[in-house]
């Protein structure tokens, strides 16, 4: 890159720093910062990662438990599941490249959040992905579903980790900036977790993986900023993606952790080289000196600058214990990795970099951290929608239209097309994917009796409607989701993306979403470990729908009591665990059938979805329920259609008792359970005993999906449509 | 009876054939690293695995046969040593000469992860002699490169010598005479897209694949 002929202020603003902040950096340093340094400065001040606008906000999560070994603030939160084994897991966000080079932006955005796992020490197990694509009928749609699947697919499958659950939404409101949030979770020894900060002074600071280059220089700084008519521009700072590389690299690193020689270790992620020194030097409260001529180079000429600015991909950062350089030799070796020491710890508390032996860089680290601006972004309360009365909602004209709209519509029809691409039988542990009736993946931890159940979950018109309410939704259809399978829920990553923070109303909705979600945590003990934030997600001034995406984990003491809602047999006796007022605010029928979505989403009584959770939970782990799914969008309905197809088995709902069958049927109330059993009666007791609603619905017989005088149509042709519409819309059918 | 599982870089069922062999019998496996020369002496079966052995950026499995193990491979083969090849392993065993044939890119371009259900085309071999007349198994498949590929000659061969060993009942990926399994003539040799390492244990969605293993180690 030629130094530009622009004053060190211009190029402040054009690396994405606010004149207040550039003066900051000014005082600090007492001088003009070079290039290099003011680099460094704004991508470590970035919204990527300083969640400047996010922090207070986030302080409002619970973040510790019984079983939390390690909150936000590293590279993954850490849970205790029993027996000296923990589980290490994060969601993360590639959303700004996936929107400007599907693939690879999406491919690198699996690299990336399994890497966050195994610097921590844990194998990955099990990853997840939450895909938002905007309007199936926007020209750039059907691309870029077409290389996100296919670039996490391609990355997942090659490294060889099971990609076992995820969700996939569509809405005009993603049309200018999609969303891909992946989800990886790892396995560890709790009494081997590897950490950040650099113990002392004097260690050896390894650089080992892929060599760097050119790709993805500021790429933090992109993610910082909205998008506008020249964003396909932008193309330059999407990183590339070498699967096989990653591969070497866990099994190299689990290695070396083994070997007992790695101090402090950091993946090279956002701010690349920049921010792993950074880290491990500042949070260690020592120095670190760099010679960048040590760097494995893919490229001639490189700059200092784009050295510690490239987001090169596959590169790890530690620092040894004295005198164990040779176990990080011979193990680099082995597996074909490029390596070098290219630096020192030191007491300083600076970074300085050498260069052709000058010095390109020397600046105190302190200030990186502790003057990293922090903003209590003015916000303003979003202006809610109302709560929908009965009257409100009118009956389908055509029943058997409606409900074919509500199953069948692009949010709600099989997403075959899409997992079959994923490799989710790796590693010979998965119970529950996407293709099983579940409503959670479910991994077992190797070698033992027990099992993971992972989920994400968010439900964006929710909280497009109603933050607060639907930032609790999001938590709650996570937890609701692990106890659905029988799961004991443990904790959560968020992954919230968001507009642009510096508009009041953006703001507000983060404010409240946030509040919500922290009250959920706190009601269903659900502390959050880890997790991103993604701001900035506008195109042209117009922002997506609010997407506080959450990531969940539950543990399965012993993994044979795990259920899913595929083994409903004829016979059988539907009953509907949980109350029913009819909320049709913000639901798929008001969108699909009405062509509506406005109304305040269904609230959450997070007191009652924590009673009938554990109500349900318990009589799985009795052996009492095998077949369980939680209600969520669309319905009874949708659930009732899940279960008859996962178990190829007909269902007759009973809708009579209901005031108005549509909004008994349609509605989207919360806490919720649809169960599947020979016998009802002492199931309902049971439940009514422990103060929970509890009636039959419907029950399993033919091979129709039906309800009385309203609609009956054949199960082989739901599935034909429920399938269809996909495949059909990616061939270019629809 | 002793087993080896073949690691190159980027297998990643290394540690599943593992585990399903060891499960499936009872029997330790041990590990044999992609640079050494020689193999553990005695071997009765060596599994080559899944995975993208070298990132498989080339032809998949062309360069896993450049590596040192593959000789001593070749040459255990050639003893009568037994060799069962899973995905990336029936890549690698085609690429290597050792079966007939090629997996090309499937049919419909795209990665393909499902069970499956496989007819036995031939009940009377060392592979699957344990299914005692059981005409179809369900076993798990995870491959773009699955799409298997013979010459009409070559496959006149393969079918009149009773070398295709498991076909598909619903094809795929648009192999060939819908083959999804096949053996060298001398019937010590089987190549496979399908995952019996997968399907070892009823919760995992099907124990079929435990017979095959089972089946190696009653021949042996």
């Amino acid at each position: 890159m030629s130094i530009p002929q622009k004053t060190m202020a211009e190029l402040a603003a054009d690396y994405g720093l606010a004149p207040n902040e550039y003066q900051v950096l000014l005082d600090r340093l007492g001088r003009e910062p070079n290039q290099v340094e003011l680099g460094v400065f704004s991508v470590m001040w970035s919204e990527h990662c300083s969640y400047k606008s996010s922090k207070t906000q986030l302080m409002k999560f619970p973040v510790t438990g019984e079983r939390v070994i390690c909150g936000p603030g590293e590279n993954a939160g850490v849970i205790d599941i029993d027996d000296g084994d923990a589980c290490i897991f994060k969601m993360e966000s590639h959303n700004h490249p996936s929107y400007i080079e599907p693939y690879q932006g999406a491919a690198t955005g699996v690299g990336g959040i399994m890497r966050d796992v195994f610097t921590m020490g844990a194998r990955p197990v099990a990853l997840l992905n939450a895909l938002r694509f905007g309007d199936p009928s926007h020209e750039k749609t059907r691309r870029l579903v077409s290389g996100v699947v296919s670039g996490i697919g391609g990355y997942g499958n090659c490294v060889g980790v099971p990609t076992v659950a995820g969700e996939t939404n569509f809405h005009a409101g993603y049309n200018g900036n999609i969303l891909v949030n992946a989800m990886c979770v790892g396995l560890a020894k709790a009494d081997s977790i590897f950490y950040s900060a650099a113990p002392a002074a004097g260690h050896s600071v390894v650089y080992f993986g892929s060599k760097t280059g050119r790709d993805g220089i500021h790429g933090a700084t992109m993610a910082s900023a909205e998008f506008d008519a020249d964003s396909d521009e932008k193309r330059p700072t999407v990183q590339v993606g070498d699967p096989f590389a990653e591969k070497l690299l866990i099994e190299a690193t689990l290695e070396l952790m083994a070997s007992g020689a790695v101090a402090a270790i950091q993946d090279m992620g956002a701010a690349g080289l920049t921010s792993s020194s950074v880290e491990m030097a500042g949070k260690g409260g020592v120095g670190i000196e760099l010679d960048m001529d040590k760097v494995p180079q893919r490229e001639t000429g490189m700059t200092a600058y784009e050295m510690m600015l490239s987001e090169s991909q596959e590169r790890m950062l530690a620092v040894l214990k004295p005198g164990r350089e040779a176990d990080g030799e011979r193990i680099f070796k082995k597996w074909g990795l490029d390596a070098a020491t290219i630096g020192v710890t030191t007491d300083t508390g600076r970074l300085v970099l050498k260069h052709h032996g000058e010095t390109v860089c020397d600046v105190p680290l302190a200030p990186l951290f502790d003057d990293a601006p922090l903003y209590d972004r003015p916000w303003v309360q979003p202006e809610l929608q109302p709560r929908l009365a009965p009257a409100d909602v009118p009956a389908p004209d055509s029943w058997p239209d409606a409900v074919l709209s509500v199953l069948c519509c692009p949010d709600m029809a099989s997403k075959r097309w899409i997992w079959e691409q994923y490799d989710r039988h790796v590693m010979a542990d998965t119970l529950q994917d996407s293709a099983t009736g579940a409503d959670a993946g479910v991994v077992r931890v190797h070698g033992t009796d027990k099992g993971l159940a992972v989920t994400s979950d968010c439900t964006p018109r929710y909280v497009q409607n109603d933050p607060y309410e639907g930032g609790k939704q999001c938590v709650a259809e996570a937890w609701r989701n692990l106890t659905a399978v029988g799961s004991r829920p443990i904790a959560i990553t968020d992954n919230l993306n968001f507009g642009n923070p510096q508009r009041p109303e953006i703001m507000g909705q983060i404010v409240r979403a946030t509040d919500g979600m922290a009250e959920a945590c706190r009601a269903l003990d659900f502390p959050v470990v880890s997790g991103n934030v993604s701001l900035y997600n506008e195109t042209n001034g117009v922002a997506i729908p609010p997407t506080p995406t959450v990531g969940a984990v539950g543990l399965l003491p012993n993994y044979d009591v795990t259920v899913g809602f595929g083994s409903m047999a004829e016979g059988d006796v539907l009953v509907l665990i949980g109350e029913t007022v009819g909320e049709l605010g913000a639901s798929i029928y008001l969108r699909e059938v009405l062509g509506r979505e406005d109304g305040a989403p269904p609230p959450v009584d997070l007191a009652l979805e924590k009673k009938t959770g554990d109500f349900v939970r318990d009589r799985i782990e009795a052996g009492e329920l095998t077949c369980v799914h939680d209600l969520s969008d669309g319905g009874l309905i949708a659930a009732a259609a899940d279960m008859a197809l996962a178990s190829d088995c007909g269902v007759e709902l009973d809708a009579t008792s209901a005031t108005h069958a549509h909004i008994f049927l349609f509605g989207e109330d919360q806490a919720r359970y649809l169960v599947a059993v020979p016998d009802a009666a002492a199931l309902i007791e049971h439940a009514q005993n422990a103060g929970l609603h509890a009636s039959v619905v419907g029950h399993a017989r033919g091979s129709d999906f039906a309800s009385g005088e309203l609609f009956r149509i054949p199960l082989a042709h739901l599935r034909e449509m429920h399938e269809a519409w996909l495949p059909a819309y990616m061939e270019g059918r629809t | 009876m002793s087993a080896a599982v073949i690691v190159f870089p980027g297998s990643n069922c290394d540690r599943d054939c593992k585990v399903a062999v060891e499960r499936s019998t009872g029997q330790p496996v041990s590990m044999v690293w992609h640079q050494e020369t020689e193999l553990p002496k005695g071997l009765d079966l060596i599994v080559l695995p899944g995975g993208f052995s070298y990132g498989d950026y080339l032809r998949c499995g062309a360069m896993a046969v450049q590596s040192p193990v593959m000789q001593a491979v070749k040459q255990a083969a050639e003893d009568g040593v037994t060799v069962v090849g899973i995905c990336n392993g029936f890549q690698i065993l085609c690429e290597a000469g050792m079966l007939p044939g090629a997996l090309l890119r499937n049919a419909g371009l795209k990665y393909v992860c499902k069970p499956i259900a496989l007819s036995i085309a031939n009940g009377q071999t060392r592979f699957t002699a344990g299914y005692q007349g059981q005409r179809e198994v369900v076993m798990t498949q995870g491959n773009g490169d699955g799409n298997y590929f013979a010459d009409a000659d070559t496959l006149a061969r393969l079918e009149g010598e009773g070398q295709v060993v498991f076909r598909y009942v619903e094809n795929p990926n648009g192999s060939v005479a819908d083959i999804a399994g096949i053996q060298n003539a001398r019937g010590n040799v089987l190549g496979m897209m399908p995952h019996p390492d997968r399907a070892f244990e009823a919760e995992l969605g099907s124990a079929d694949g435990a017979i095959l293993f089972q089946s190696i180690y009653a021949a042996a």
